[in-house]
């Protein structure tokens, strides 16, 4: 019987087999921050281990570094100097790549892995950050763990993995007008749970994820975690191939012709098993909003607030009672009259080149509404450089919005920046957990282009009705 | 790492699905590079009156005299969804909390539970459900019994309820081992592993 991609890279790193469904697997990279990366390496370097293979390990600065021009070490994070400081030391001291405060590579760390090529095709990737499934997108196994996690990786070279299942999610059809990758995710995550892929490692598959560019792939596996998947990946084709050719650790010369001989067998068999298949038809999918505190809790732009009584199970009930209560939203209004304080572009989801091209398309010749706080956070150094290559800060700034440095921003409260108490924000990130944003804030998640229309209406709004 | 063989202890009902470790430890209360001083943070957002306060807000079950020194939560499905920061399991187990009983967990959450010797018990809605209620008329009096040699839970009334966990986990929080310590015992295994690796996929392992 054929095999799963998942199975042909799972298999490639598997060192030993462990008891049960656990394996014990060789890591390739491992990619640290300043948030919880420095705790790994003080607490390493505290137990007198050692970082077994300093080159196959990367380091940023986006969590804690402020993203307000003319930053430095200091932040608006309480005590953020430290995890700065921190990182950067142990760093040096265990001779890991950094990408500090000011080097032209520094950005979020799901951003600069694959800008920088560090991630690839076939590879096992590892990072104390929940969102590093966001890099299967490269068609690698790619996933979140915590801190002790991490000092093992570090350590060992290899983590002890329980065995996934695997799910196949088959995207088919074409996509409408308006729609992308974060209205895909929203939409399978809303359709079966936020733990509908608890358990799986999944393949995002069929022919919209095909018609994907790699960077839209990114923000579709990047909210895997948010389905509770283990992970989520997609097959590695030519636009994969052609994306990381050149980039700084990318293969060369001949390493590429070998690499890319081994990258072309990394697709799941024709007669390969999968534990479970989702299909959707893309067609039935639309701009998609969240209304309440959970990915789950989200619907097409054209909906209602819906009433707990819909709901599938009285938890499920009591979730969207507590829900509507903390976004202070009643059953039935329409999502499109709801008003907005804030808008926000930016996070590992949606901070990309493409994503800011997309919102500034939206933006050009047009004006936030008054009283709007509207910002964008490019995803990268890089993206931000590219950008501005290409006249897009000047787009965002006459239209009224910030144009900041590159980092996490306030995807996360952290004790720095928000946006205010109960105030509502349509925000191109991934959580709308409570509090997530700063204390009581609101926050409704959506694609770049759908904060971009909504920033300018004032109010949620529907893209499609900017693209006509 | 501390042992979890059998814990006898007050268990308290957070009956919400999804709890994320947002919830657990808002980003705001992790102020120092450090796996302490986190307990005061656990649920902050939830607990407190204001955000940054350390007023007890009175209806949060934590702060009810009949919880008091709770060590067992009771949850709804996806406990510990989210955030990987392990900030959320050091909050957990700074404040006191020995086991967390739940129909499902967060993928990371429950690996890093395992690594600070907290055990989380995997049962369905149902019986977190009955178990609640079991406690719920007095709770100081009706503690909740947990051994994890034997997988189960045992009510208040003696009813026992069976649950599964890998046995290298099992193993991993009755022994209080240290993983680390376990893998570096392979050390030859992984370095052999690791040479035909690097021959076979060499283009991983050139400078960039």
């Amino acid at each position: 019987m054929g095999k799963t991609l998942f199975e042909k890279i799972w298999t490639d790193h598997q060192v030993a087999e462990l008891e049960g469904d656990t394996c014990l697997l060789y890591i390739d990279r491992v990619f640290l921050h300043e948030r919880t990366g420095s705790i790994a390496l003080q607490s390493l370097e505290a137990a007198g281990r050692k970082v077994r293979n300093p080159q196959q390990v990367f380091c940023t600065m986006d969590h804690i570094v402020d993203t307000l021009p003319g930053r430095g070490d200091r932040t608006r994070v309480p005590g953020g100097e430290a995890f700065i400081q921190t990182t950067r030391s142990a760093s040096h001291s265990a001779g890991i790549k950094l990408f500090d405060i000011g080097d032209p590579g520094q950005g979020i760390v799901h951003v600069i892995s694959p800008e920088q090529g560090i991630v690839q095709p076939g590879c096992t990737l590892v990072c104390p950050d929940s969102h590093t499934c966001s890099q299967g997108a490269l068609g690698a196994l790619a996933w979140g763990i915590g801190s002790s996690e991490a000092e093992h990786a570090l350590a060992t070279g290899t983590l002890r993995v329980n065995r996934p299942r695997t799910l196949r999610v088959d995207f088919e059809g074409r996509l409408p007008p308006g729609v992308g990758a974060k209205d895909m995710i929203l939409h399978l995550i809303a359709t079966h749970s936020a733990a509908g892929g608890a358990g799986f490692a999944i393949e995002f598959a069929g022919a919209a994820v095909r018609e994907l560019e790699i960077e839209a792939r990114l923000t579709l596996c990047n909210m895997a975690v948010e389905f509770s998947a283990f992970t989520g990946l997609v097959a590695p084709d030519r636009k994969a191939f052609d994306y990381l050719r050149g980039r700084p650790h990318a293969p060369r010369g001949r390493a590429w012709e070998q690499a890319l001989a081994y990258w072309r067998t990394l697709r799941s068999d024709d007669d390969a098993r999968f534990d479970r298949i989702i299909r959707i038809d893309c067609a039935a999918i639309a701009p998609t909003v969240s209304w309440g505190t959970s990915p789950q809790q989200a619907s097409a732009v054209s909906a209602q607030v819906p009433s707990p009584a819909a709901a599938a199970d009285a938890a499920a009930a009591k979730s969207i009672e507590r829900a509507l209560a903390y976004m202070g939203l009643e059953p039935g209004r329409r999502l499109t009259d709801i008003p907005i304080d804030a808008a926000f572009i930016g996070s590992c989801t949606n901070s990309r080149l493409s994503d800011l091209r997309a919102a500034a398309r939206v933006l050009r010749g047009r004006r936030v509404a008054a009283g709007v706080k509207a910002i964008c956070v490019p995803g990268s150094s890089q993206v931000k450089a590219a950008a501005e290559a290409e006249g897009l800060d000047r787009v965002f700034i006459e239209a009224g919005f910030e144009w900041r440095e590159s980092g996490c921003s306030m995807c996360f409260y952290a004790g720095g920046e928000s946006f205010g108490r109960r105030q509502r924000v349509i925000s191109s990130t991934n959580r709308n957990f409570e509090s997530r944003q700063g204390p009581e804030t609101r926050t409704h998640l959506a694609s770049p282009v759908t904060v971009a229309a909504s920033a300018v209406a004032g109010r949620i709004a529907d893209v499609r009705e900017f693209l006509r | 790492m501390k042992k979890f063989t059998t814990h006898r202890g007050v268990a308290a009902p957070l009956l919400r699905i999804n709890i994320d470790t947002d919830a657990i430890i808002p980003s705001r209360e992790m102020k120092r590079v450090s796996k302490h001083g986190l307990g005061e943070g656990l649920f902050a957002g939830w607990r407190y009156t204001e955000p940054g306060g350390r007023r007890p807000r009175p209806e949060f079950v934590l702060n009810q005299p009949a919880y008091k020194g709770a060590s067992i939560l009771l949850s709804g499905s996806n406990f510990g969804c989210g955030s990987s920061r392990e900030h959320a399991v050091w909050a957990l187990v700074e404040y006191g909390i020995r086991a967390v009983i739940a129909s499902g967990f967060g993928a990371i959450f429950y690996g890093n539970c395992i690594r600070n010797g907290l055990l989380p018990v995997v049962l369905p809605d149902a019986v977190v459900r009955q178990l609640a209620a079991a406690v719920a008329a007095d709770p100081q009096a009706c503690p909740l019994t947990i051994d994890l040699q034997q997988k189960t839970v045992v009510a208040p009334g003696g009813g026992a309820f069976s649950f599964a966990i890998e046995p290298a986990l099992q193993e991993i929080l009755l022994q209080g081992l240290d993983p680390i310590d376990i893998t570096q015992k392979m050390q030859r295994r992984i370095a052999s592993f690791e040479t035909t690796y690097r021959r076979r996929r060499p283009w991983l392992f050139e400078p960039g």
